[in-house]
């Protein structure tokens, strides 16, 4: 079945089961308006068809509010609408089919005062303890900077899932953690060692990124995007500049599509270096902790020399990239490429030759590809449990669609397979960055800005390093921001976490997270 | 005169521990390809804590004041038990090898009571993990040393060494399983790798930390102190008892000054195997504890074999 085809067939689908769709085009998906009451059976007929539940979101705009889901399968998006009135906003929740939609939802709920009926699970998730209770943050109404109270009340009735029996205990870990990590908690149900379940809190990261983005100019969204999660600056400021472009109409130089591509790759060697030499460190194995450590900076040093900064921020820009490279640079390039290709296959040879850590990283954490698939995960996550999914790839953007390399596949789904995808994207990678030097030619590296016309819309697909990083944006009048959505890969990924680690036992959580890490501030926005 | 020796040397004891921690912490830098701190830099540490006012929990009781006090005590005084550059000295006349376990069965009481006593999660599951553990080395090592104890036909420690000393190098099968049982006893007991981790700073896989968790101030450091003593403990343990070579067997100046200065060679060494041995190894899965101790069990009852079947008929 074609890419094009299966939109054609769910549509039928969908006109047989009563459901009007209105259909309008965005540049990279088509924006499908139903009715709200059709909002879970959409839902229920989409599962059927084995399409993936992306991201949810909502907007206040005069009076209503737009809910939106965004739906993908073969690599073809679809934005999925319905408006409600402000007054009494209530739909039947998604939840229900699509269990990655349950935190979403949640937000929303948090943030618009949106009741979604037959949500399984009807508890806050980002709301805290500054906002009195019919308080909604994002609508419009809501000031900037809040309405809080001098002193917040401590948060002390969230409901945890509790269990009962012989020997059950609880161990509550977090928000504040003994290493130098962002804050979460984490709730352990265990029987001795065994991990019962897991519950995760998140939220104490949360910055109000969408709602500081309103009214902000192109500029300076690209540099509000670049802070949604700091491992992942070139992603989501590359999300952010692409909506923002596609919305204005822009196209950017052929030599600053390259150069982004270069930043983004960049940014997934250095993060997937870090992220090898994390888990080592997790089972205590430091000798290759300290060599990946090493790498990872040797690798920001160069980014810092020939960008100008060690983790990217603020490279990229509307309309192009505000830096660019000289051939020396090029060649600087080149020869790191080569010398860290050989101290990496030294190190992984001597990692694949150990058994203490083989034993350690081997079936841990296992995600089977099915919980992977209903969860939707993203990115190496999902990439090691047989979820053959990769934006680059499936729904190619410059400069990638003239780009050759491999998505990198495991099916074992264990903290192993998520080890060496990453390794193995490394390589790819670097063959990419070559492939881009390569491909540079002269020309000018940034489009001059033309503001878009208010209201015009868009939505923006790349994969950062985690996985699928997708920005929606809508502009106002004025060249202005009206909404800015940024869904970070962790969004669909830490569910997954609650998954994997179950059946193991509580001294390899460390492990088992770090294996998956998640972004608490992508999450938490 | 032979009282103060015995003082002299438990004094000793105490003071270089922290040089020990040092050398190892640099050995282990150095096989990572890093730059390593001073050798002075656990005493730095230990002065450093000793100058913070201790944050007690609200929830805690005496026990947790106390634990740190008690843990250094019962160290030291298994220190006193251990012969480290002289043999024949009173404080090991009067008291064996069991009396010794017996002081870190009764510090680890103490520090495991402490762990739980505070509450938190953390606490009790680092306590529970180092009884889970402690019960099967106690008896690993016990095996281990009534193996080498069999061969001079005593428990004490001074008494065996000499027995080592006076039959010269000879090749003993039964020593030799015994070395290696001691050895992984050792690794467990001090919570180096691969048993656990003492550099982690993840709360959740820590042992013996996790019973530590909520020390602070000076009695953390007692209790840094006592772990680093009986790290050095287990070092001298095993190179007093199987490479006895240099120890002072007369209180004159020059054989304890060699005495000194064979013993903090032996440890440097030891410490040099300790380090590799970290470094090449990652942590094992909790689990597989039992089976390691379980292995170090089988090593000593080995070697207690091998000596009734080979060496007690001679």
């Amino acid at each position: 079945m074609s890419a094009a085809n299966w939109t054609a067939n769910f549509l039928n689908q969908l006109t047989a089961a009563a459901i009007s769709v209105e259909q309008f085009s965005l540049p990279s998906a088509s924006l499908w308006q139903i009715e709200s009451r059709h909002w879970q059976q959409f839902a229920t007929l989409a599962v059927g068809q084995d399409v993936r539940w992306v991201a949810g979101w909502a907007e206040h705009v005069e009076g209503r509010l737009f809910i939106n889901a965004c739906f993908e399968k073969q690599g073809v998006y679809v934005l999925l609408r319905t408006i409600v009135n402000a007054a009494k906003p209530e739909l039947p929740s998604q939840a229900t089919v699509y269990p990655a939609a349950s935190r979403s939802e949640r937000h929303t709920q948090d943030m618009f005062g949106v009741h979604f009926t037959g949500h399984p699970d009807h508890r806050r998730w980002t709301r805290h303890q500054a906002w009195a209770k019919h308080d909604y943050p994002l609508r419009k109404d809501f000031p900037v900077q809040g309405e809080p109270e001098t002193v917040t009340p401590p948060d002390k009735d969230y409901q945890f899932i509790k269990a009962h029996g012989e020997g059950v205990y609880e161990i509550p870990v977090g928000p504040v953690h003994a290493g130098i990590i962002e804050p979460g908690h984490f709730r352990f149900q265990a029987v001795g060692e065994l991990i019962l379940n897991l519950e995760e809190r998140l939220g104490y990261v949360h910055k109000g990124i969408e709602k500081i983005a309103e009214g902000r100019t192109p500029e300076s969204l690209a540099r509000l995007a670049g802070r949604v999660s700091g491992d992942t600056t070139v992603g989501h400021c590359w999300a952010a500049c692409r909506a923002m472009e596609q919305a204005a109409g822009i196209e950017i130089p052929p030599r600053a599509a390259l150069l982004r591509g270069i930043l983004a790759e960049r940014e997934r060697v250095a993060n997937h270096l870090g992220d090898m030499g994390a888990i080592c460190n997790d089972v205590a194995f430091i000798f290759a902790h300290m060599q990946f450590s090493r790498l990872r900076e040797l690798w920001l040093r160069t980014n810092a020399a020939v960008f100008g900064h060690r983790l990217l921020m603020d490279r990229i820009v509307p309309g192009g990239v505000a830096c660019d490279l000289s051939a020396s640079a090029c060649t600087l390039i080149k020869q790191e490429i080569v010398q860290l290709s050989k101290e990496l296959s030294e190190i992984i040879t001597a990692i694949d030759l150990n058994s203490s850590l083989e034993d350690r990283i081997y079936t841990a954490g296992y995600l089977a590809p099915e919980i992977a698939a209903a969860f939707g995960t993203v990115g190496y996550v999902g990439r090691a449990s047989g979820q053959d999914r990769d934006v680059r790839r499936d729904a190619p953007y410059l400069p990638y669609d003239h780009a050759s390399f491999k998505v990198a596949l495991e099916d074992q789904g264990d903290v192993a397979s998520r080890f060496w995808v990453r390794y193995k994207e490394i390589n790819a990678s670097l063959k990419l960055i070559k492939q881009f030097i390569a491909q540079l030619a002269a020309g000018s590296t940034l489009t001059e800005w033309q503001a878009p016309p208010a209201g015009s819309e868009a939505l923006s697909i790349v994969e950062g390093w985690r996985g699928e990083t997708i920005a929606y944006v809508r502009f106002d009048a004025d060249n202005k921001i009206a909404r800015y959505y940024p869904r970070d890969p962790s969004i669909l990924n830490w569910p997954a976490l609650e998954k994997l680690v179950l059946n193991n036992i509580v001294p390899d959580f460390p492990v088992c997270n770090k294996s998956l890490n998640g972004s608490y501030s992508g999450n938490d926005l | 005169m032979n009282w103060l020796i015995a003082m002299l040397q438990t004094t000793l004891f105490v003071a270089l521990a922290p040089l020990l921690a040092g050398w190892l912490k640099c050995c282990k830098c150095r096989l990572q390809n890093r730059k390593a701190p001073s050798l002075f830099q656990p005493y730095r540490d230990l002065i450093k804590l000793t100058h913070k006012q201790p944050v007690v929990a609200g929830q805690a009781s005496w026990l947790f004041t106390i634990a740190p006090y008690l843990v250094f005590s019962a160290t030291v005084l298994a220190a006193t038990v251990v012969p480290l550059i002289a043999v024949d000295l009173p404080t090991s006349a009067s008291a064996d090898v069991i009396v010794m376990v017996g002081f870190f069965a009764f510090a680890r009481f103490f520090l495991a009571l402490a762990g739980l006593d505070i509450g938190t999660a953390f606490g009790g599951m680092g306590s529970s993990r180092e009884m889970t553990i402690s019960s099967l080395a106690e008896p690993a090592m016990l095996m281990a040393i009534f193996t080498l104890t069999m061969t001079a036909s005593t428990t004490n420690l001074s008494v065996a060494i000499n027995h080592v000393l006076n039959d010269g190098l000879m090749l003993r099968p039964s020593f030799v399983f015994a070395l290696l049982a001691l050895i992984l006893v050792a690794i467990a007991e001090t919570g180096r790798i691969p048993v656990d981790n003492p550099s982690t700073h993840l709360e959740l896989t820590m042992i013996h930390e996790a019973m530590i968790l909520e020390y602070s101030g000076r009695h953390l450091a007692l209790i840094e102190w006592a772990s680093q003593l009986k790290l050095m403990l287990y070092g001298v343990l095993i190179a007093n008892i199987f490479f006895p070579w240099g120890i002072a067997e007369t209180f004159t100046a020059q054989a304890l000054g060699y005495g000194l200065l064979a013993i903090i060679g032996k440890l440097a060494v030891l410490a040099i195997f300790l380090a590799l041995a970290e470094t090449l190894v990652a942590k094992m899965r909790l689990f597989r504890v039992q089976e390691y101790l379980s292995f170090a069990y089988l090593l000593g009852l080995l070697g207690m074999l091998s000596h009734i079947i080979l060496e007690a008929s001679r």
